[in-house]
């Protein structure tokens, strides 16, 4: 079981949490306006990254917050924690 | 080590009953086995199974194909190795593939390996939780993400569980090895994962479910526990098809099923390879089937009722 | 046996209570053990080693080990009917006065096994013979093989009845988590403790003191390594801020720190007090680890290496100094180091008769063998084993010289045991778990723990570290370093009398003649894999090491390989020409020992598995004896029987009343979500198909959500509360989906709307009263809204009812003029009441789901979920009325412009009519276009509602139907096991067409 940190409460176990899938990815202001495939990348792309991911997860059972973290899908260890709306973190090498 | 001994999935709310005997009439339809249950009767076929009203979400009743059960894996995986090996493909253990070097005109030109680069115009990757990996060396971007799955066994104890058994609806999976092992599926974890393991909670919840339905079970003991990572695509359906990059085409995305189709999805990609065209069979599992919606939902919306 | 009874006990000494003898049973025998002995203790004190009989070929087999590490010694322990558990390792099993144990694979019994004949065969049993021999003919597979293999096969037997015992769990958290109270892990939670930490330190054995409790020399700082461990252990028990768990097992090693400990409660126990859990899984999460797991001797390989009284040369140490008990009278020693040497030492000194000690290296030296010269030991430098013999017992064995490489002398030496020691094999299992990186130490020929992958440490033996001061020290460095404490100061040292000792490892079969024995040669003693086997594998191309392991099945017993592993992968090494390194390690996978399904699912059965949600009126359901449904988590009233009716009768009735009189129902599950703000109504604007700007106050409509891919995803009515209030109603099962979907939009992708949501759903009881008669019942017990007429459909207001605040809606899913009462929930049995005993005078029935499915479909209205799949568009389902129509966006529109949404084929919602009014058609069946047709049929659609309507005095069924409303009148064929139904296609609106009832 993870343990994460949420901005707004602290250290809490996973099983408090909801995972949010890939982070930073807009909806579109006008759908209309794009093509199939560019709204298709928007609706079913991910990145899947094996590696630093950008994901977001909700404090489902506690402030009931979405936010964002960086963690490294081949360890799943977690290297940034930070509030929605707000870039990655820098991160050094 | 093929072994036929029934599949079983059991229904434990009304919208459980009304889905799977949708899949019993259009099986049947189709000329594939399925029949419905009554809770007496899935007893008769799995004694150990609890259909008291004991349990938080009794039994009401279960899908049942006779013919379906379970093949050894491994031994699957090598009677195809052996049967490939006599008809001269190189099986190449441990290699890794660390690179698709594509051509001038952006057709697959070989393989980079840990073991060196293998020329090849052609390229089938079937690659389970490392596709979107492999293919992004190709430039192919795929709707995927990989999701830890456990599975675990028990102790081995002498033939206790004749089939196999499943509940969507509270999550189990269990059927007993020729070795005489429980095997249990556990369900995927929340969170996107390269790391083939998982959380503990997966796996108490699993067992939960499997103490609910099968009380005997309770004293048995988890040996051993494994993660793997499965491709999930947004309709939980496989994507066998060409890619848009000439020579390279994609069998992937089977989620945690896939394996009772393995023989029979490995024909059509086969097909696909050799002709550069899909077979009627898997001709709707494209890539473009996202963009244009023209989705296979196996995962359609569980919702309940009113 | 007569004569050893007795004689094997040493008179004194050990962790064992002499004065108190435990009646036990073994294989329907009774013997007597003391208080302290583990059951292999107890029957080795007995004389017996004959304790199993291996997987495979069914060769006798005794006790190994005197650990977790056992892979022979596997018992069935019975309580009562109910309490049977299988494959015990007997060298983990506590012996109390009444134990019942079975040996386990073998019939008629141990001493004659019919199963024998599987070895006499084995040139029929190598590596994958599963996958080779039962080919052929084809259909043997089913009718013989499988079931002579299944039958075979497995260890025990699984229990016939239903665990009545308890299974406890709990979280815990700590500054330091120490797993293994040997020396290391004493020394460790003695320094962290120190520091001020919160510190756990938890064994798998019943007594803390590791290899010190089977220590009979060693000095520590002075005292007696008995009297170190007991002073240690006492200062901690007397710190509150340290937790002792003995019996106690860390079994797995989850990311960040998390570790699942399984603790056995009551099984040690003759009579386990009433309540007791049977065992507790504790889940910790720990800032720090030190990991002080131990080292596993490693056994030897030769052949006929697995007869009874052969076993490692530590566990016969163990016996004899913690249990008191002796495992032979002649022994004869196998040794790659000097470790052994202390046993040959402290058995000689028991009266044990030391035939030889065969040595593995050509030049003996040192401290420890010198003393057993001293003793008058004969040692053998430069020995091999080449065999052994004896039925059910060893009582020979061959040693040979090694001179160049090639054996040259052999003699034959009488003994009753064999006690072989490889040098150790470091547990790395939980660092490896942990994803520490494992270095190779070719020194030590073992696997060390090297890169950390959490805040961890391991100490002492577990990372090769063995002589007892180093061990000592490592674990305080350890100990002191997870807590935290502030460096410098120097670390810990103990001053250690004892012998200094090298302790050489062996990996790999030893050297054996020109012309090698026949017999087998184990390296995976439970599995029966032999040092063939994994040959054979290499030359059939198996060349990964997870493949050879699966090919051979070695490693992969109860036991997971803790003695085998190494052994096998040196095999392996050598057949492929590679270093073990290159060869690889297989994944270390939990759990470290097999753990209880009973502590894994905790107190999780029954109504604990899930939540039980009821709504305010379940008593008064319950009293009326009303039969309940699932549905989530919620329980629901699906109908009410009276009078012994059935489901279909009692439906009937309440149908009827609801169309001629007046029905309530408890609709309080559906989902309700406020949703609140400046721009409440934009938000709604941007989430559901439908356009709410122009809903005016005091007004409702029914909306539709979709998901972004354009689906429909839930339903319900919502009503405008306010200027910048909506009270939303969801699908019961959709409501905590819904309300994260709207989080999500509100807070990542609109977080400029002034929009707030909360859940509502438990605040409200719902009353549904439907029916003609329904505003004559409400009339006299509203308060403050005009009721009449004049107050339309889809009205909503606040008022009273009964002197209760009320949201009263005035909407209908039976098509009958209907009201909604939604009251706080602490109310709503009290108003539910009020309005039943007001509603008797005009014909007033309580009906259930069932009934409510009913009414809805005789008036076309859908189900989300089952008469849409997530596949179905708001125009599949006849819903486009509602879209708002200048809407330049909302969630999903995009993706209804795509090409597959413009189809003709689409399947579209549509009424089917039996031909015969009295069939009912099965939920879920097929629909044809064309009759009688074979498989595989082409299909068109499905049914997804139906029921006998016994209003209307026929069938009626929904289904989706390929281009459907283009159908409508077409006959089509629901094809049956036992031929085609006729249907025809008609509105999904089977009842008041026009509306009339509804705007009553």
């Amino acid at each position: 079981m993870l343990l994460i940190v949420c901005p707004y409460c602290g250290e809490r176990p996973e099983i408090e949490f909801t995972y949010g899938g890939q982070a930073h990815l807009a909806r579109p202001h006008q759908p209309a306006q794009l093509d199939d495939q560019a709204w298709a990348e928007f609706l079913y792309m991910r990145t899947n990254t094996k590696g630093v991911y950008a994901e977001r997860w909700r404090h489902a059972r506690g402030c009931g917050r979405f936010f964002n973290a960086l963690r490294d899908t081949t360890t799943d260890h977690f290297l940034a924690f930070y509030k929605t709306g707000e870039a990655p973190p820098e991160r050094t090498a | 080590m093929f072994s036929p001994r029934g599949v079983m999935m059991l229904a434990h709310t009304v919208h459980d009953i009304q889905v799977f005997k949708r899949h019993v009439h259009a099986n049947r339809c189709n000329g594939v086995d399925n029949e419905w249950l009554e809770p007496a009767q899935a007893k008769e076929f799995c004694p150990p199974l609890n259909i008291e009203d004991n349990i938080r979400y009794p039994v009401l009743g279960a899908a049942l194909q006779r013919r379906g059960g379970t093949a050894r894996h491994d031994a699957v995986a090598w009677g195809y190795a052996r049967a490939a090996d006599a008809l001269g493909v190189d099986i190449i253990e441990n290699c890794e593939v660390t690179g698709i070097r594509r051509g001038p005109n952006g057709a697959v030109e070989a393989l980079e390996t840990t073991r060196g680069v293998i020329q090849s115009r052609k390229v089938g990757v079937s690659a389970a939780g490392h596709t979107s990996v492999i293919m992004r060396m190709a430039g192919v971007h795929l709707p995927l993400e990989s999701y830890p799955l456990q599975a675990l066994v028990s102790e081995p104890v002498k033939p206790i569980f004749p089939c196999v058994v499943m509940s969507n609806t509270i999550h189990a999976y269990i059927s007993q090895s020729d070795k005489g092992e429980l095997v249990i599926g556990a369900g995927t974890d929340a969170y996107t994962s390269y790391t083939q393991r998982g959380a503990l909670h997966i796996n108490t919840h699993t067992l939960d479910a499997i103490c609910e339905l099968f009380p005997n079970f309770r004293r048995l003991a988890m040996l051993r526990n494994w993660g793997g990572i499965v491709d999930v695509t947004p309709d939980r359906s496989p994507i066998i098809a060409r890619t848009e990059v000439p020579g390279l085409y994609v069998n992937c995305g089977w989620g945690t099923g896939g394996f009772k189709a393995t023989p029979g999805s490995a024909h059509v990609f086969a097909w696909t390879i050799a002709r550069d065209e899909p077979h009627p069979i898997n001709a709707p599992f494209t890539i473009e089937r996202f963009r244009d919606g023209y989705l296979i939902d196996e995962a359609a919306a569980a919702a309940v009722a009113h | 046996m007569s004569r050893a009874a007795g004689g094997l006990r040493t008179p004194s000494g050990g962790r064992v209570d002499r004065t108190q003898r435990v009646q036990f049973e073994f294989d329907g025998q009774p013997y007597e053990g003391v208080a302290g002995d583990t059951l292999a203790s107890a029957l080795l004190a007995n004389g017996v080693h004959l304790t199993g009989r291996s997987f495979k070929y069914h060769r006798p087999r005794g006790i190994l080990a005197a650990g977790s590490e056992e892979p022979n010694a596997l018992v069935t322990v019975s309580r009562d009917a109910a309490r049977v558990t299988p494959n015990l390792r007997a060298t983990q099993v506590e012996l109390y006065d009444g134990l019942i144990a079975e040996s386990q694979n073998r019939w008629p019994s141990l001493k004659r096994d019919f199963g024998r004949i599987n070895d006499l065969l084995s040139a029929f049993f190598p590596s994958g013979f599963y996958y080779k021999t039962f080919m052929w003919p084809r259909k043997a597979w089913k009718s013989l093989y499988e079931p002579v293999i299944r039958r075979a096969a497995g260890l025990g037997r699984a229990p016939t009845h239903a665990d009545p015992d308890r299974y406890a769990q709990r979280y815990a958290h700590c500054d330091v988590l120490v797993v293994g109270a040997g020396p290391a892990g004493i020394a460790a939670a003695l320094a962290a403790a120190g520091s001020g930490a919160r510190v756990i330190l938890c064994d798998e054995t019943a007594e803390f003191g590791g290899s010190l409790l089977a220590e009979t020399s060693a000095l520590i700082d002075g005292q007696t390594a008995l009297a170190w461990v007991q002073q240690g252990i006492a200062s901690l028990a007397k710190n509150n801020r340290v937790t002792l768990l003995a019996r106690t097992t860390a079994f797995g090693y989850f990311p960040h720190n998390f570790i699942g400990l399984n603790q056995r409660l009551s099984d040690h126990l003759s009579r386990p007090p009433e309540g007791r859990p049977r065992e507790r899984l504790w889940q910790v999460r720990a800032r720090s680890v030190v990991l002080a797991t131990g080292a596993i001797e490693r056994p030897l390989v030769f052949p006929g290496n697995d007869r009874p009284g052969i076993l490692l040369a530590g566990a016969a140490h163990t016996y004899l100094n913690r249990y008191g008990v002796r495992v032979g009278t002649r022994a004869v020693i196998v040794t790659s180091g000097d470790d052994a040497y202390q046993a040959a030492l402290d058995l000689k000194n028991a009266g044990v008769e030391i035939a030889a000690v065969a040595d593995l290296r050509s030049e003996v030296a040192g401290a420890l063998p010198d003393a057993a010269r001293l003793a008058g030991i004969d040692i053998l430098p430069g020995s091999t084993v080449l065999g052994t013999e004896g039925d059910l017992r060893v009582n020979a064995v061959t040693v040979g010289r090694v001179h160049g490489g090639k054996v040259q002398a052999e003699q034959r030496i009488l003994c009753d045991a064999v006690l072989m020691s490889g040098g150790y094999t470091p547990s790395v299992h939980l660092f490896s778990q942990s994803r520490g990186k494992l270095k190779w130490n070719d020194a030590l020929k073992a696997f060390v723990p090297g890169v950390s992958a959490e805040r961890e440490r391991s100490a002492g033996a577990c990372r090769g570290v063995y002589d007892l001061a180093d061990v000592l020290a490592d674990g305080a460095a350890a100990g002191a370093a997870a807590a935290g404490a502030a460096a410098g100061g120097g670390a810990r040292r103990f001053m250690v009398d004892a012998f200094k000792r090298s302790s050489e490892s062996y990996l790999g079969a030893l050297p054996q003649a020109q012309a090698p024995s026949n017999d087998k040669s184990f390296v995976d003693w439970q599995h029966d894999v032999t040092s063939r086997d994994l040959d054979l594998a290499t030359r059939e191309g198996f060349q990964s090491i997870e493949h050879v392991k699966r090919y051979t099945t070695t490693g992969m017993a109860t036991d997971q390989g803790k003695t085998s592993n190494l052994n096998a992968m040196a095999i392996v090494a050598k057949s492929l020409d590679v270093s073990i390194p290159q060869v690889g390690l297989t994944t270390f996978r939990m759990p470290y020992t097999p753990v209880t399904f009973g502590s894994m699912a905790g107190i999780s059965r029954g109504d604990l598995f899930d939540p039980v949600r009821t709504t305010p009126t379940h008593p008064w359901a319950q009293a009326r004896a009303a039969v309940f449904e699932n549905v989530g988590l919620w329980k629901r009233a699906r109908y009410f029987p009276r009078g012994g009716e059935d489901m279909h009768a009692a439906v009937a009735r309440e149908c009827r009343a609801v169309r001629s009189a007046c029905g309530i129902f408890d609709a309080s599950t559906l989902g309700k979500i406020e949703v609140v703000g400046p721009d409440a109504a934009e938000f709604m604007n941007r989430l559901y198909v439908n356009n709410w700007s122009n809903l005016s106050l005091g007004r409702s409509r029914y909306g539709i959500l979709l998901r972004e891919d354009g689906f429909i995803y839930d339903d319900g009515v919502v009503a405008r509360t306010g200027p910048d209030r909506f009270h939303v109603t969801t699908t019961t099962g959709g409501a905590p989906r819904v309300l994260a979907l709207m989080e999500d939009y509100a807070q990542t992708e609109w977080p400029e709307l002034k929009v707030w949501l909360t859940s509502t759903t438990e605040q409200w009881a719902v009353i549904a009263v439907q029916g003609p008669q329904s505003r004559r019942v409400l009339e006299t017990l509203v308060e403050g809204i005009d009721i009449s007429s004049a107050w339309p459909h889809m009205s909503v207001a606040r008022g009273r009812i009964c002197g209760v605040p009320m949201l009263l809606f005035r909407v209908s899913f039976t098509g009958e003029l209907g009201f909604e009462i939604n009251v706080p929930a602490d109310f709503g049995l009290g108003v539910w009441e009020a309005v039943y005993t007001e509603g008797q005078a005009h014909g007033i029935t309580e009906y259930g789901t069932e009934t409510m499915h009913v009414l809805r479909a005789e008036k076309g209205y859908i189900i989300v979920g089952q008469d849409t799949d997530g596949t179905v568009t708001p125009d599949d389902a006849g819903l486009t009325w509602a879209i708002g129509k200048h809407k330049a966006d909302f969630v999903g529109k995009r993706s209804l412009e795509r090409p597959s949404m413009k189809s003709a084929h689409r399947k579209q919602l549509v009424g089917l009519r039996t031909k015969d009014p009295r069939t009912v058609l099965e939920e879920g069946a097929q629909v044809a276009a064309k009759s009688g047709q074979k498989p595989p049929m082409e299909l068109i659609g499905h049914v997804t509602s139906s029921y006998a309507s016994s209003v209307l005095g026929h069938s009626i069924a929904l289904g989706v139907i390929e281009s459907g409303r283009a159908r409508l009148g077409q006959t089509l064929y629901v094809p049956m096991p036992d031929g085609d139904l006729e249907v025809e296609v008609t509105s999904p609106v089977f009842y008041d067409p026009a509306g009339a009832r509804i705007n009553a």
